[in-house]
Formats: structure tokens, C-alpha cells, sequence
């Protein structure tokens, strides 16, 4: 009986921040004058409804997926690497560069050198956030935040500069790669199978990396306290190079996918903020691999869902951001009520 | 002449909302507490600004709107990291999120609206003074606000009782407990007035530089003014030197926007956001202290002193009051 109870009482305990997080859409709808019930269906079956809206949700489902295995790598490295954005847009710029290179390849070359070359490209940029932080000094909030901005600055100059369309730069990208370097789909969809197997690989490894290997531990041990691990012969500067690294080539990752599955070229806002959703997703995780999947799943019905209601419904696809923002924010803020409660 | 007054007129004025919100910051932070949701708290309070001053007419209530917003969502930054003890800068960062998304959500209905604005205020006798006049006292009553605020935070902090008991609670909370202050209500006052500061720079932008509302009008101003805090060693001073640093090198940029150049017109607007924060990475490095060790031992002391501050030695920490 108690063992039901308990289970019953955390199962509350971790529903109660998604009904406060309803609870404030429903609020923010009724004030915008917009009829919360068919809100929430349309959330529904526009993010499920049809085989092609479901398609669409696992292709976002591939980049918060990978992106945020990516973030629990450095999160447990006790590093806040915002400069995830500017990761994954450089990861699309490399991508990007390794296409033009090889514009009259067929797919079964090109694709997979796109892929690698974005993923060096993701880890480098990263990796420069990691020097700055080790051997400058410099917080990695700002470093990462600051390759952002050089990341989104020298996006904008390759498109409507170097890279620019034949017939003149505009806000739409790069010329549409052929359709040879097109990561292949499944037909009339948008999804690509080998996405996922890829997505659920980088899923696994990171899971196993962080349970079952040395480098997981150690990774753990820099992340609580770092001059304890370093007196205790951690080396705690390759490691925290090699976490950055990692997180970066995921993000890199995800840049390729963005091109060569989404847009088929490159363009300005090509991150799509899925490196800061990723980060919102490893903080609900608690830091749990096991978690990221299902809670990638639900972020990406989300945002493909409130794009749906942009369209249908004519409610600012903003409405996503919030529920997903305040969703994170109310479970985070349970933790330490709960936390408090206990205490006393 | 002419242009060079107009040119520095312009850096004072568009620097004031920077200058309002990397202050509030320096308020918070001084007081311990990292509130990393300036990004967000900014477009919503710029669009909040903008939509009560759009439908009341009145400027006034505009930006008290702004800095009640500003304040509501520091609140939460405070309720957080002061009472719960979560991590700051993870509330922050996802109330910077939330409050981004928000503004965009409730702000469709004022994109783009032509809106009340603020009036220039020319200073009688004042403006008269040769070159320092036009340059400072031909502007408007936000203007002339940030510069008050510069010079009444430097002396809040430096010359008041209270000043000194903030800048306590930053560096040894424990300290200024065992003296009798409540740590935690100062942090709260503290981090509530920042927050209405960074609100009342929101509204600065929506009805004083940018005029009216569009979605993410704001954007990457918040994280710049996070950046000046680092900058300025959370010193008012150097802190509003550097707004002014990132206002003229935005104005570098629309200078040479126009000189025909062999870069893209678009990349411009976007290039005083890694200067600035390359600016930050190159003074906060090592390799500048290397540089300065050539120094004769005087001038370095002196550099050092100008250069480089410490951050708030309690900055991001929980205190236990028991």
C-alpha cells in the first residue's frame, strides 16, 4: 500500500509544474481572448495529428535529442555552455562550406563528409569557449555568448556576401544544395530514419560514457568540485576540453542535419534556438540521460505544434517558448520548496 | 564640428537604455545576486513600455509599467536563487527565455504601431555653453535621467552609509549579518531595484531610441549589458564607460556602413555585439597581464587599477541567515 501511495504522490509531484505551467497558458489565452480548449487539441494534432505532423515533430525531435546529450556532457562538467547556439550554426556553416566543395558529389560521398567536417566545425567553436575559459580566464557564459554573436555575424556576411545567391544576397540563404547531398527521407515526408538511428546512437554512448567509463566519472568529479579532483590527480583540463569538444561536435551535428534534412542550404537563423531549448531540456532532466529522450519528444510536439497554431488558429507561435520557459522554471522552483519543506 | 557633435550627441542618447539596464545589473550583482534574465526582461518590458504608454497615452505610466515588469521578474530571479536556493543563473537564464517568448506572445498586437515617444528637452542657459551645451543639454529628460544615475550610483556606492553596507552584502555577507544587516531583505531590495532599472531601460528603447515595438526589438542588448557589467568591474563609472563604448562603436558601424566598403551592409549592424564582448575577453585575459608586466612598475599599478576589478567576492553564492 505504501509503495502505491508513494508512487502515486510522486507522480503528482512531478505533473503538479506541468498543470501550473497549463494553468498560466490557459491565463495567458483567456487574457489574449483565445479559446484555451481548442488551443491545447490544436497543440495536439498539430504536433501528432498526421503522419506528416509527426514527421515533422521527430525531425525537431533529431536536433533537441542530440543537442541536449550534447549539453549534459558539459552540464556535468559544471560548465553553462551557452555558446551551444553559435555551435550549432557553425556546425551549419561548415556544413555549408563542405557542400560547396563538393557540389557535384553523389550523396553516398558527400553526406557523410558534410557531417563529419560540421561536426569539427561545432567542436573547434567550442573548443574556443574552452581555451578562453581555461587559459584566459574568461567566464564561459561570456565567451560562449560572444562566439554567438561572431557565429551569427559571419553567418549573415557568408550569405549575403561570398556565399550569396547568383541572382543577389537576401534573407532567404545560400543557393538550395542539389539534391544529391539531400540527407534522404522517408517518401512525402520530411523525416530521415537514419536521423533517428543516428540521434539514438548519440543517445546510447552518451548515456553508457557517463555510467560506465572513466571519463564519465572524472567528467562527474571536475563538475562537483574541481580543485578537489585536481589535487586528487584528475587531469581537469584535457577533461574539460574533451567535454567541450564533445558538446560541440554534437551541436556541429545537429548544424549539418539543419541543412542538408530542414532548409537544404543555409540560412540566417539557421540555430532555430535549439541549442537553448537543449539546455532547458538537460535542466528539467535533473541531469538525467535517461530523460532527455521522452523530454526531447515533448519539446519538439511543442514548438511543431504552436507552429500550428500560428497558421490555424492565428495565435503567436511565441506561445510554445512560454509553456516550455514555464514549465522549466516551475519545476526547478518545486525542487526548492520541496527542498525547504523537507529542511524544516 | 557640427558632425562631431551630432555623432557624440547620438552615442549619449542611444547609449541611455544601456546605460539604465548594465546599472541595474551592477545594483544586483553588487549585491550578490547574478540576474542573468536582462535579455528577456528587456523585450518585455520595452514591449510592456510601449503597449500601456500606446493605450493610456501617457508616457508615465509607460515606463512605470516597465519597471514594474522589470521588477516582477527580478522578483522571481530573488525568490529563487534567495529563498529557494536554486541555481541563479539557471533561473535567470530561463526566466530570460520565458519573458522573451512572452513579449513576442502578448506584444502582436502593438508591432509596428506608430506611439507616443519622448520629446527632446532642451536645458535653457545650459545649451548655450559652447560645444558642451549641444553635446549634453539639448537632449531629452531620459537622457539627462542617465546621467544622474551614473553619478548617484558612484556616490551611492561610495560616499553612503548604505552604499557601503550594499557593497557588504556582495563581498563578505556574513560580515555584514554579524554588524546586523539582513542580508537576505538588502538582497531583495537590491535585486527588485535593479530589476525596475533594467525594466525602465526596456521602455527606454521602445519609446526613447527605437520608438514602438517589434518582435525581439531588443534583441542582444540584454546580453551586452551583462557583458559592460563584467567589463566596468561592476564599478558605476567604468560600467557606463563602457555603454558608451559599445554606443560609439554602434555608431562606428553605421558610419561605415556608408562608406562603401566591400562587406555586406547587413553584417554592420550586428558587429558591435563581438567587438564589445572581444573588448571584454581581451581586458578580463591573462595575456593583457603579461603585456602589462613590460610596464614600469607605477604605470602597471596604475593600469591594473583602471583595468581590472574583482568581482563581488559573495557574486552567485547562497547565504545562510540563521
Amino acid at each position: 500500500m505504501t509503495g502505491s501511495r508513494n508512487f502515486l504522490s510522486r507522480l503528482s509531484l512531478s505533473l503538479a509544474p506541468l498543470l501550473v505551467a497549463l494553468l498560466i497558458a490557459i491565463l495567458l489565452l483567456v487574457a489574449t481572448g483565445a479559446p484555451p480548449l481548442d488551443t491545447f487539441a490544436k497543440l495536439f494534432t498539430g504536433s501528432f495529428g498526421t503522419s506528416s505532423k509527426q514527421a515533422d515533430t521527430f525531425v525537431v525531435w533529431v536536433s533537441l535529442a542530440i543537442v541536449s546529450a550534447g549539453l549534459l556532457i558539459t552540464f556535468t562538467a559544471g560548465q553553462w555552455n551557452i555558446g551551444v547556439e553559435g555551435q550549432i550554426m557553425v556546425g551549419s556553416i561548415f556544413a555549408t562550406w563542405a557542400a560547396r566543395g563538393m557540389w557535384e558529389q553523389s550523396g553516398i560521398v558527400g553526406i557523410p563528409v558534410i557531417i563529419l567536417w560540421a561536426m569539427v566545425g561545432g567542436a573547434l567553436w567550442a573548443l574556443l569557449v574552452a581555451v578562453l575559459k581555461i587559459y584566459g580566464k574568461v567566464n564561459e557564459i561570456f565567451g560562449g555568448l560572444g562566439f554567438n554573436f561572431i557565429a551569427t555575424a559571419f553567418n549573415i556576411y557568408l550569405i549575403f556576401g561570398p556565399w550569396k545567391q547568383k541572382t543577389g544576397g537576401t534573407l532567404s540563404g545560400t543557393e538550395i544544395f542539389p539534391e544529391a547531398l539531400w540527407m534522404p527521407t522517408l517518401p512525402e515526408l520530411r523525416v530521415s530514419p537514419i536521423a533517428i538511428i543516428i540521434a539514438l546512437f548519440v543517445l546510447v554512448v552518451i548515456y553508457l560514457s557517463l555510467r560506465g567509463t572513466l571519463w564519465g566519472l572524472q567528467l562527474k568529479a571536475i563538475g562537483k568540485n574541481i580543485r578537489a579532483a585536481f589535487v586528487l590527480g584528475v587531469p581537469t583540463n584535457p577533461l574539460m576540453l574533451s567535454a567541450y569538444a564533445v558538446c560541440g561536435a554534437c551541436a556541429g551535428l545537429v548544424g549539418a542535419f539543419l541543412v542538408i534534412i530542414v532548409h537544404h542550404r543555409l540560412i540566417p537563423s539557421i540555430s532555430s534556438g535549439y541549442g537553448f531549448l537543449g539546455i532547458l531540456i538537460v535542466l528539467l532532466s535533473s541531469f538525467n540521460a535517461l530523460w532527455l529522450a521522452p523530454l526531447a519528444l515533448f519539446f519538439a510536439a511543442v514548438s511543431i505544434g504552436s507552429t500550428a497554431l500560428q497558421l490555424e488558429l492565428n495565435i503567436d507561435s511565441s506561445l510554445g517558448g512560454v509553456l516550455q520557459g514555464v514549465l522549466v522554471l516551475v519545476v526547478l522552483l518545486m525542487q526548492g520548496i520541496k527542498e525547504k519543506v523537507i529542511s524544516k | 564640428m557640427e558632425f562631431f557633435i551630432a555623432i557624440l550627441a547620438s552615442i549619449l542618447s542611444d547609449s541611455a537604455p544601456i546605460i539604465f539596464a548594465s546599472l541595474g545589473e551592477t545594483l544586483n550583482e553588487r549585491g550578490g545576486v547574478i540576474n542573468l534574465s536582462v535579455e528577456g526582461t528587456m523585450l518585455l518590458s520595452a514591449m510592456a513600455g510601449f503597449a500601456v504608454a500606446f493605450t493610456t497615452e501617457s508616457l508615465v505610466l509607460g515606463f512605470l509599467a516597465a519597471m514594474i515588469v522589470g521588477a516582477i521578474v527580478a522578483s522571481l530571479v530573488a525568490f529563487g536563487s534567495i529563498t529557494l536556493k536554486r541555481d541563479q543563473v539557471a533561473v535567470g537564464f530561463i526566466l530570460t527565455l520565458v519573458a522573451g517568448d512572452l513579449s513576442s506572445f502578448l506584444g502582436v498586437p502593438f508591432v509596428r504601431v506608430p506611439g507616443p515617444q519622448i520629446e527632446s528637452l532642451p536645458i535653457p542657459f545650459l545649451r548655450d555653453i559652447p560645444f558642451i551645451g549641444p553635446v549634453f543639454f539639448e537632449r531629452d529628460i531620459i537622457t539627462y535621467l542617465s546621467f544622474a544615475l551614473i553619478i548617484g550610483m558612484w556616490l551611492w556606492f561610495y560616499k553612503t552609509q548604505p552604499g557601503l553596507q550594499l557593497r557588504g552584502i556582495g563581498e563578505r555577507p556574513e560580515a555584514s549579518f554579524a554588524r546586523g544587516g539582513n542580508v537576505k531583505l538588502m538582497r531583495y531590495i537590491y535585486i527588485l531595484l535593479g530589476g525596475a532599472l533594467i525594466g525602465f531601460a526596456g521602455a527606454a528603447f521602445s519609446l526613447h531610441v527605437k520608438l514602438g515595438w517589434s518582435h525581439r526589438a531588443t534583441a542582444g542588448f540584454g546580453w551586452i549589458a551583462l557583458a559592460i557589467v563584467i567589463f566596468g568591474g561592476w564599478d558605476p563609472l567604468k560600467v557606463a564607460f563602457g555603454a558608451y563604448l559599445f554606443g560609439a562603436l554602434r555608431a562606428s558601424a553605421t558610419t561605415l556602413q556608408s562608406s562603401g566598403l566591400e562587406v555586406p551592409v547587413q553584417v554592420f549592424p550586428l558587429l558591435p555585439f563581438p567587438l564589445m564582448i572581444l573588448t571584454l575577453v581581451i581586458f578580463n585575459s591573462r595575456g593583457l597581464d603579461r603585456v602589462l608586466n613590460y610596464l614600469p612598475l607605477g604605470a602597471r599599478r596604475a593600469l591594473t587599477r583602471l583595468l581590472r576589478s574583482n568581482p563581488p567576492a559573495a557574486l552567485g553564492t547562497h547565504f545562510e541567515q540563521e
